[in-house]
């Protein structure tokens, strides 16, 4: 603990940039940044994982078109420039979808348009990007957009697990199963997120605990 | 254009398919302004006033954008129509109402990206709705909003006052409440037809 701390001081390292997405701060179970599209189309975990590789592209590329672009834009009109280069890219990506695979946009739905308005997305534009060079603010995004992916996909397959009894469409359980219809439906989705992070806090106030136990017993041993 | 009627659109989108609890748009005010009942229903004010605006905008555009043949220009017109109402009401509530203005707080520039009012402007161009029937639509999402805020400010009004274990404190134990009264709002299916 003390390590990354000092390591820390001495200005994060590249990796650190990458890795902290990932876990220490995850954008949705530690910051609770862009809930809706985690909650919307989390039914399956096919849908999760189209959804987080489409944020992902356009975090990773507003990160580096902001950051390059970060000198020229006047301070008053700066959000309004994000928003702009962000729904260009977002038309991109609804495009590219609507080319690959039809039936996926047509699971998604409006929800690929509605990565324009992901506060996560914004949110590293204003507080990363627009401060740090274009290498850095690329792997910030790819390290946000990769704990976006993940908690996207961890929520994914327990509903499909629960609701449909299978994950990725392959199916798990016996013919016997009944699939909890209500993990498909919108009260499942509220109740999954909540799981998971009663989960990650339970988890976090454990490591406190044991944390604060062992500098307890260090202060102790040291006269 | 599509043929049902007002009401049945008012409902819809009110009760039935109810824009925070079906459709999960709109969480993040959702999850921050519902602390207190009187922030929650001035926020819930603010949004429905600025889905009339640009549910009426985004139909003019819409209608331009189909004459001039350049649907791709949708998203980006539609979301800097929301973003400039959205100025609009920080400056008159800032005007009008300073302690509004502050209780809000950064939640007001947010309603910008608020996934609910873009999704509402989205929603209706899909559907293909006329005039009236956009100002219908976009009055019972923002009916809906309120309700959604204000029947979650006063379950958690209440809950301050209750002893809750440490862990399930905050976020989880939000999305549990959304969650119960989500389930509430699936009563309301078959409403309306």
């Amino acid at each position: 603990m003390s390590d990354t701390h000092l390591a820390g001081a001495a200005g994060p390292s590249s990796t650190d940039e990458f890795v902290k997405g990932l876990w220490r701060e995850n954008p949705v179970f530690v910051q609770a940044l862009g809930m809706c599209p985690v909650l919307a189309v989390s039914n399956t975990a096919l849908n999760a994982l189209a959804m987080g590789l489409a944020t992902l592209f356009v975090l990773v590329m507003s990160n580096a078109v902001v950051s390059l672009l970060r000198r020229f834009i006047p301070k008053q009109v700066r959000i309004a420039t994000y928003i702009l280069v962000i729904a260009t890219l977002v038309t991109i990506v609804d495009y590219a979808i609507q080319a690959i695979s039809l039936e996926l946009y047509r699971a998604l739905g409006a929800f690929i348009s509605l990565i324009v308005v992901n506060c996560l997305i914004l949110g590293r534009a204003e507080s990363f990007a627009s401060k740090n060079g274009m290498g850095r603010s690329i792997l910030d995004g790819l390290g946000m957009g990769i704990g976006f992916t993940v908690a996207l996909l961890a929520l994914g397959a327990v509903r499909e697990i629960f609701g449909a009894g299978s994950l990725f469409g392959v199916q798990l359980f016996h013919d016997a199963f009944q699939p909890w219809v209500m993990m498909i439906l919108p009260s499942g989705g509220f109740f999954t997120l909540a799981g998971w992070l009663l989960l990650f806090n339970w988890l976090r106030a454990r490591a406190e605990i044991s944390n604060t136990a062992t500098s307890a017993d260090a202060l102790e041993a040291t006269p | 254009m599509t043929q049902e009627p007002l009401w049945s659109i008012f409902i819809g989108a009110s009760l039935i398919n109810n824009f925070v609890l079906a459709y999960f748009l709109g969480i993040c005010p959702f999850l921050g302004v519902s602390g207190k009942l009187e922030t929650a229903s001035r926020m819930g004010g603010a949004v429905t006033f600025v889905m009339l605006v640009s549910s009426t905008c985004a139909y003019g555009i819409n209608a331009l954008l189909i004459a001039i043949d350049a649907p791709y220009l949708r998203l980006i017109s539609f979301i800097a129509v929301i973003a400039s109402t959205v100025q609009l009401v920080e400056m008159f509530i800032k005007k009008v109402s300073p302690a509004l203005f502050r209780s809000l707080g950064i939640f007001l520039p947010l309603i910008t990206t608020n996934c609910a009012i873009l999704g509402l402007t989205l929603f209706q161009t899909n559907k293909g709705y006329g005039f009236v029937q956009c100002l219908a639509y976009a009055l019972g999402a923002g009916v809906g909003f309120t309700l959604a805020l204000v029947l979650m400010a006063g379950v958690r009004e209440k809950l301050e006052l209750a002893s809750t274990p440490d862990v399930v404190r905050g976020t989880a134990l939000t999305l549990v409440i959304a969650g119960l009264l989500s389930i509430t709002f699936m009563g309301f299916a078959g409403l309306g037809g």
